[in-house]
């Protein structure tokens, strides 16, 4: 599950109540879901808390290969 | 007639042209093309006329390349130039230096050729459009590092969602070569192979400033993006052919940054309105499962009265028996047979809870999947208190009490240790 993106996962999420919600599920069917639910969203939360700003400058050396460099940037006036 | 002047076919020419060329080093002239051609060589040769004169034209490569329109027959023009006599063909020509078209700018009239083009081959085509990632992880920018579009969408994304991967592809946006730049940045992005949605543009500035926007090498790379691509370029009245080859186009950078960001706080909202909602919907199932054990106990003691009552009468009788005997060989014996009742009474209960399975099984058939019974085989199991209360809460039973616990086979006859109003059972 850690694959998914964050995107993925909430899109699951959201696929997974609204099958509960719904109410026709199998109660095994209506268990495992709700525990996959429950780990997703564990995991979207843990992505929000973890979710790091990183602003880079793309470059390349003189060969031509692209590297990134840290791009500093400081918000002005109204920050 | 001797001291006739006899001038060379040469001469003559030589002649006229000092006279031509001196005459019209500079000039414009204006009328319609017709019979362009451009050649391997990059040279344009065309005819300039109107309704009663033509005269032969050339563009040279170095000025062909400069056009931002694409000269066509019938385009009427204004041309400006120097007027050269060709003497290997007895032809004089306009070699043009500036062409112009008339009424319309030259830049509008690239404008227009070029989107009526592209718009032809599909590269607008609302099909061709993508949704953006709702939650970009890595967003791509290519703009000028300088310059004040960067800051916009830097400041509107760090006050929405921070939290975020950005990679800028510094490029020229305008002058001559910022096309070049600006198609090269995106395909440095596309190359990184993991950028969710690329935003490209600049601030606002004349037609000129924004020109880079509107040229082919710039609509050709957004269109072979990988990843999606918001084009904001200048305010938001300037429409460039970017925009309309972009997947969506923003009116300002900020816009753009407002469109492919989300705000932190209204995902975090989403996650918790799904968390509670997850919730509440798995109330129900658990509380229809509840009533629907309290169902196969009914049955089963409905179903099974006989066989319960029986084996319940021989129980009371055999604990009956032991209280009156006496000797302590009574009492042994009593305990021996009050085993072999509650064996009996076991065996029965399974009995009874078979044949009600059975006649469950018919009942809610169609809900076979929800079965209570089902229930009990995948390892949920029914507590008993003197054989036949069931056990709801942990006030029903008090340290040391014997229970009766029903399995999906068999069942354990158990004592409690203790009682806990709360336990540890997960919560969401």
């Amino acid at each position: 599950m850690t694959d998914l993106t964050f995107e993925d996962s909430l899109a699951r999420l959201e696929q997974i109540v609204g099958q509960l919600e719904a109410g026709n599920l199998p109660l095994e069917e209506s268990l495992k879901v709700f525990e996959e639910g429950v780990a997703l969203a564990r995991h979207c939360a843990k992505y929000l808390e973890e979710a790091e700003r990183r602003i880079e400058l793309l470059t390349k050396d003189e060969a031509g290969a692209p590297g990134t460099k840290p791009f500093a940037w400081e918000p002005d006036g109204e920050a | 007639m001797t001291d006739r002047a006899v001038l060379t076919v040469s001469a003559l020419t030589q002649q006229l042209r000092a006279v031509v060329e001196e005459r019209f080093p500079a000039v414009w002239v204006e009328g319609e093309i017709s019979n362009f051609r451009l050649y391997g060589s990059g040279h344009a040769y065309f005819t300039l006329k109107d309704a009663d004169a033509q005269l032969r034209a050339v563009l040279f490569r170095n000025r062909a390349r400069r056009l931002k329109f694409e000269p066509a027959d019938g385009l009427s023009v204004m041309a400006f130039g120097s007027v050269e006599v060709y003497a290997q063909r007895g032809e004089y020509q306009l070699v043009v230096e500036l062409l112009e078209p008339k009424g319309l700018g030259a830049l509008q009239l690239a404008f227009e050729q070029l989107k009526t083009r592209l718009e032809a081959e599909g590269l607008f085509d609302a099909g061709r459009k993508r949704a953006l990632p709702r939650f970009p992880r890595k967003i791509g920018i290519v703009t000028s590092p300088s310059g004040a579009a960067l800051r916009d969408i830097l400041r509107v994304i760090g006050r929405r969602f921070g939290d975020l991967h950005i990679v800028i592809a510094g490029c020229r946006v305008q002058g001559d070569g910022a096309a070049a730049e600006i198609a090269q940045a995106l395909r440095d992005l596309d190359a990184l192979g993991d950028v969710d949605v690329v935003i490209v543009g600049r601030g606002g500035g004349s037609l000129e400033d924004l020109w880079a926007f509107n040229e082919e090498v710039v609509a050709r790379a957004i269109a072979a993006s990988t990843a999606p691509v918001v084009s904001a370029v200048g305010h938001e009245v300037d429409f460039t052919i970017a925009d309309f080859v972009a997947d969506l186009r923003a009116p300002t950078p900020s816009a753009a940054a407002e469109l492919v960001v989300r705000e932190k706080q209204a995902v975090v909202d989403t996650l918790i309105d799904l968390r509670g909602r997850l919730t509440r919907a798995m109330t129900r199932p658990l509380r229809d499962l509840e009533r629907r054990v309290d169902d196969v106990v009914a049955r089963l003691r409905r179903g099974g009265r006989g066989e319960l009552a029986r084996a319940e009468h021989r129980l009371q009788l055999a604990a009956a028996g032991l209280r009156s005997a006496s000797p302590f060989a009574r009492v042994e014996n009593g305990r021996h047979r009050l085993d072999r009742v509650e064996a009996r009474m076991r065996a029965e209960l399974r009995h009874a809870a078979s044949g009600a399975r059975h006649r469950l099984a018919a009942a809610v058939g169609r809900l076979d999947s929800l079965s209570p019974l089902a229930v009990l085989g995948r390892g949920y199991s029914l507590t008993l208190a003197d054989a036949r209360r069931i056990v709801r809460s942990w006030r029903d039973v008090r340290p040391g009490d014997p229970v009766r616990v029903l399995l999906h086979e068999g069942s354990l006859d158990c004592r409690v240790d203790a009682t806990r109003e709360q336990d540890d059972r997960p919560h969401v």
